[in-house]
């Protein structure tokens, strides 16, 4: 069951391939507009690569969190869903996981050639990876609270990020210090196995909240 | 009691009286936003009890 | 003892509540002026001056209480939201709405007074100490449940969706402080001390006690004021409602 509903997010995902790429997109759109904004010193921006790197993937993931639920919801498969025998916290972790292959794995496959971008390392390149690799299921099943207290609200993806992004900052903080860490020569270890500890807690605590929120929407 | 003493408080005048003026504001900004929240909805009931007869009807 | 048990229960009922809020509330407005007007005069004519900071310093007599207020409000508006989802007790949601305003209102006096803090004392309008930037950060906490609850129509939804962000927050308060002050240590050598001393002389802290009390009793008696408007207007929408479908029917 749990598979059958992560495969026919995957499917739908690919239907609609255009809303996926357009989140890639604006991946690397965000990530470039810093240089511009800011000069082409790259003494400068190897420093701020890691947070800007890292805010333009929790953008991202706020852009794609708005669809986690709602075509479900605006069919109604979203109610048919919550009322079979399934726990919903299985609904909600299938919904998780297909979210993250289709939105999340490409921006943590994109953020090293980002990264060549601001003259990082290989070994810091390697660092990001990692730290986006945890991070982002960290951001998608948090976020995935934001989209299920949201459902068919206007204000849509706003309100998501404007409820979400102070959730996020414990993530930022411990996945750009492992990519800061990398570059100044330290151990990025502390800030990676936190942002590990962070993803265990998540993974436990966060679709019954998850859960919660979308019976509170349905009712 | 040297008066132009407290209020220069020390050549901090404007950063101590600032704040207090800062967070004056604040707490009257959130009484008067209530109180007005008060008489809009008590203008509102006293309307709304006056009407013997319903629009809707 | 039984009839006193029902008496208690009856409160629950907004309708009931009204009249008793009513008559709290100057019960804590009076004696919040008069606490305010006796921590000010104390932090000013009774506190001596600080000896590293000079006369700056007696901006703490609002700062501090305000940072406090803006936290225990959290976790009280969380609770309140708790109970009321877990009970089904709509005026304890509507306590948690009616916390919300004021809670946001002190955090960020809590930062405008922690920028004129700093700006004399550190050379800064903005610092990005641990301290200010978690306050900054509960600033946002507010800031989301309040656009969530505004974002709802249906007041039940909107109780319960609060409820769960509140609690999602009040629970990533301690990770987010621990994670800001991690981000803090790592980024700066210095670590900035609030108080410039290992203890507060004790006029200082009188000052500050009293001022925090005065804050307590101001944030009583405001959130049953606007707690009477939440209730006026549920009901009203209630009654609306009611007398709509009682026409067309």
């Amino acid at each position: 069951m749990f598979r059958w509903m992560v495969s026919r997010d995957l499917t739908l995902a690919w239907r609609r391939r255009a809303d996926v790429l357009s989140t890639l997109f604006f991946f690397v759109i965000v990530v470039s507009l810093f240089p511009l904004g800011i000069g082409p010193e790259m003494q400068l921006l190897r420093q701020i690569a890691p947070g800007v790197v890292w805010v333009a993937a929790l953008l991202a993931s706020m852009l794609s969190l708005g669809r986690l639920f709602a075509n479900d919801y605006q069919d109604g498969t979203l109610e048919q869903m919550l009322i079979t025998p399934q726990p919903v916290y299985l609904v909600v972790m299938a919904k998780v996981l297909a979210q993250w292959l289709v939105s999340e794995v490409p921006l943590v496959l994109m953020a090293p050639l980002l990264g060549i971008q601001f003259d990082l390392d290989g070994q810091t390149l390697f660092v990001l990876f990692i730290s986006l690799l945890i991070g982002t299921p960290i951001l998608s099943v948090i976020g995935s609270i934001g989209a299920g207290l949201t459902l068919g609200l206007r204000g849509g993806g706003v309100l998501i990020a404007l409820l979400i992004l102070p959730l996020y900052i414990p993530v930022l903080i411990f996945g750009a210090g492992a990519v800061d860490a990398s570059i100044h020569g330290t151990s990025p270890a502390a800030n990676l196995y936190l942002l590990g500890a962070v993803l265990a807690v998540s993974l436990v605590f966060a679709p019954w909240a998850t859960s919660a929120a979308l019976k509170i929407s349905l009712e | 009691m040297d008066w132009s003493d407290f209020f220069s408080m020390g050549g901090y005048a404007f950063y101590v009286w600032g704040s207090y003026l800062v967070t004056l504001v604040a707490i009257g900004a959130e009484v008067i936003a209530l109180v007005r929240r008060k008489k809009n909805l008590s203008r509102q009931l006293s309307r709304r009890v006056s009407s013997t007869g319903s629009d809707y009807r | 003892m039984n009839s006193q048990k029902t008496n208690l229960y009856r409160y629950a009922s907004p309708a009931v509540f009204y009249p008793l809020a009513g008559k709290l509330i100057p019960w804590f407005a009076i004696p919040a002026t008069i606490l305010f007007i006796v921590g000010l005069y104390i932090g000013f004519f009774v506190a001596p001056t600080d000896f590293q900071q000079g006369e700056a310093y007696r901006i703490i007599f609002i700062h501090v209480p305000a940072a406090w207020m803006g936290m225990f409000l959290y976790v009280l508006m969380a609770f309140y939201a708790g109970i009321g989802w877990a009970f089904n007790a709509r005026l304890s949601s509507m306590m948690a709405s009616s916390i919300a305003i004021t809670g946001a209102m002190f955090t960020f006096v809590s930062l405008a007074t922690g920028a004129f803090w700093g700006k004399p004392t550190w050379g800064t309008w903005w610092v990005w100490d641990a301290r200010m930037t978690s306050t900054l950060i509960l600033l946002f906490l507010y800031i989301g449940f309040i656009s969530l609850q505004a974002a709802i129509d249906d007041p039940k939804r909107a109780d319960r969706a609060g409820a769960v962000l509140a609690i999602v927050g009040v629970i990533n308060v301690p990770i987010i402080y621990y994670s800001v002050q991690w981000w803090n240590t790592l980024h700066q050598g210095a670590t900035i001390r609030i108080l410039g001393k290992p203890s507060i002389e004790s006029r200082m802290l009188t000052a500050m006690l009293v001022m925090l009390a005065a804050c307590w009793l101001y944030s009583i008696a405001v959130v049953l004021y606007r707690l009477r408007c939440i209730i006026l207007e549920r009901e009203q929408n209630a009654a609306l409602v009611a007398e709509v479908s009682e026409a067309i029917a």
